[in-house]
């Protein structure tokens, strides 16, 4: 009868395959959004793990996230170094990264830090060494792959954070790469690492110690200040030991300094509820696709069993129980929503894959269209019982066909 | 009224094929079929003549076990249809009778191999490609195999439709005006064939129509009279 079946589908072709369509785009806006919201939400996840509070100027504290978590946002602004140690001396304060950003090469930002920050997100070398003079350069896997630098290779960062090869440049503190990592699915994937002085340095800022050891040529205090500006960071990324630290001092700090503490795990979710009334109503979208796509099916069944009472009461006469008659129209359905369904994923994942392969912000955001989520097994059915049940109504009928009177009026 | 006349085939040791005890059908307080009692032995094949009207529709789907008579009883193959409840009546069509009808003939999604094929899977759960083969040729559409019923001419589908009730070797063929459509060339051509391939079989054929023009191949007939009153 599955045969049958087949044979009925392809009889009427042009329907099938506009019905199979409209499940198929249902399906995969569905899987798309399920894709992009699970692996957004993952991403955020990874990248923030380990960072419990981040320190900055004040300004958004989303902002805040974005730019020093995510790299993907302006800095609200610099705080002074001095933030570094004060928030190392709190008590409950396991690890205070600093990270000073301004300059990118070839759009992946540059970032002033210490050998703690890839530890701090898992990540190892592949080859070379971690930066330990000012001018080295650690990239991260993306970078790697993407500029095709090699250790010793030696660049020239540009001034802004996306400004790519068409900023200004800093052709005069060339920087050198002594080690790349190895992938880890994280924002450092995307990162180029050197010490915080490396950034000043760029800048004409001089390092506090560096500033202290020479004499700035007559200067005065303010003039050199006012000349080379002052050793600042952009954030401090706070790890705490205790969980006192967590409700004492993101709170402390907002009050009590000129400083901001922000959240991570606060902010994100924050984001992800403004994100998520978007991706809410093109889910609702999308589930209404479906619902138009089972109902498409079940006029389309519904018109060709009226075409086919004839058929059915041969059937019957030739053999075909009641049950197999329902289970032949019942597998129609079956077959369109499984087709359906199937090209669904396929468009749904090849949608997500031409999608990072041609979008910056989405490969940045690691979008991987190979990964299946658990959730797609509950599209495919809801897709396989909205066809069953589409194909289940009109299937019913036959049992109040009368096979004698259809015969009649066929003959 | 309906001939009281009995047919009487060839007898066999196994008893009558179909046989027909007191029956009449009445449908909205009108009798719109009367038989009485009637016989039909294997091999005997029949014709069941009368004008429309005539009852004949109705005592071929009381044959067939798709109409419960409201007077009397039918058996076929021994078995009394009119008693048995639908999945048994469903059981004793599908391994005993096969049909061939005047218009509705086909499955017009499949070719006419696979509509065989179709009944015999359903019939006997089985497909026997090489007998659909012979069986197609048998019937002189080996070149139409692979044709859709909307491909064939009418006398190809009659000729398809036949085909397609004796693949499944059912006992008795029970064929409702399969004639009447055709021209008097294509008619005595699909009664030969008709016969040939029933005689080949070894079914019976029981042949309801109101064309004259074969009444003369048939030396058993039951001749159906109408209207028939009330």
């Amino acid at each position: 009868m599955i045969g049958l079946s087949l044979a009925y589908l392809k009889d009427r072709g042009l329907n099938t395959a506009l019905n199979i369509l409209l499940l198929a785009l249902s399906v995969a806006s569905l899987v798309i959004l399920l894709l992009f919201s699970s692996q957004l939400e993952n991403r955020f996840d990874k990248d923030a793990a380990g960072i419990d509070m981040v320190v900055g100027a004040k300004g958004s504290p989303l902002q805040l996230i974005l730019s020093s978590v995510y790299h993907v946002d302006i800095p609200t602004g610099n705080v002074p170094l001095d933030t570094v140690p004060l928030l190392r001396r709190q008590l409950g304060v396991a690890e205070a990264i600093p990270l000073a950003l301004g300059d990118s090469f070839r759009s992946f930002r540059i970032v002033g830090t210490e050998p703690a920050y890839p530890a701090l997100l898992g990540a190892s070398l592949a080859d070379g060494r971690m930066f330990a003079a000012k001018m080295e350069a650690v990239i991260g896997a993306d970078v790697a792959a993407r500029t095709g630098a090699k250790l010793g290779q030696r660049f020239v960062g540009g001034h802004g954070m996306s400004s790519g090869d068409d900023g200004p440049k800093h052709e005069e503190t060339p920087f050198i790469v002594v080690g790349r990592l190895k992938p880890t699915g994280t924002v450092i994937d995307r990162l180029i690492l050197t010490r915080v002085e490396s950034v000043w340095g760029v800048h004409g800022i001089e390092a506090p110690e560096e500033h202290h050891a020479d004499h700035h040529g007559g200067e005065s205090e303010e003039e050199h200040e006012a000349h080379a500006g002052a050793a600042e960071v952009t954030a401090v990324l706070v790890r705490f030991g205790s969980p006192i630290a967590a409700v004492r001092l993101p709170g402390f700090i907002n009050r009590q300094t000129n400083l901001q503490a922000a959240v991570p795990a606060v902010e994100v979710s924050r984001l992800l509820a403004l994100v998520g009334v978007g991706l809410d109503a093109v889910r609702a979208f999308a589930v209404l696709l479906m619902l138009t796509a089972g109902l498409s099916i079940f006029v389309a069944l519904l018109t060709a069993l009226k075409e086919r009472e004839g058929d059915m009461a041969m059937l019957r006469v030739i053999g075909a129980s009641r049950a197999a008659i329902i289970g032949q129209v019942a597998s129609e359905g079956l077959i369109l929503a499984s087709a359906g369904a199937t090209l669904g994923l396929l468009l749904g994942h090849g949608v997500i894959a031409i999608a990072a392969a041609n979008i910056e912000q989405l490969h940045a955001l690691g979008l991987n269209a190979f990964a299946f989520h658990p959730g797609e097994a509950l599209i495919v059915a809801a897709a396989l019982g909205i066809g069953l049940i589409a194909a289940l109504i009109p299937a019913l009928r036959v049992l109040k066909t009368d096979i004698a009177e259809t015969l009649a009026n066929a003959r | 009224m309906s001939s009281p006349d009995t047919l009487i085939g060839s007898n066999t040791a196994q008893g009558p094929l179909v046989e027909a005890r007191g029956l009449s059908h009445v449908r909205d307080g009108r009798t719109v079929m009367a038989i009485g009692d009637w016989q039909l032995q294997a091999h005997a094949h029949a014709l069941l003549l009368g004008p429309s009207g005539s009852g004949k529709t109705t005592f071929i789907n009381i044959v067939t076990g798709l109409l419960t008579p409201s007077h009397g009883t039918i058996s076929v193959a021994g078995e009394v249809m009119s008693a048995l409840p639908p999945a048994a009546r469903d059981g004793l069509r599908r391994r005993t009778i096969g049909l061939v009808f005047q218009t509705l003939r086909l499955i017009p999604a499949l070719s006419v191999t696979d509509n065989l094929a179709l009944a015999q899977q359903l019939a006997l759960g089985q497909v026997d490609r090489a007998a659909i083969a012979g069986m197609i040729d048998r019937v002189g559409l080996s070149h139409r195999a692979a044709a859709r019923p909307r491909q064939l001419s009418q006398g190809e589908g009659q000729r398809a439709a036949i085909a397609r009730a004796l693949i499944t070797r059912p006992r008795l063929v029970v064929a409702d005006e399969p004639t009447s459509a055709l021209d008097d060339a294509n008619a005595a051509r699909m009664i030969d064939l008709m016969f040939d391939v029933a005689d080949a079989t070894g079914a019976t054929l029981l042949v309801a129509t109101h064309d004259g023009r074969i009444a003369h191949r048939f030396a058993n007939r039951l001749n159906l009279m109408a209207p028939v009153a009330a």
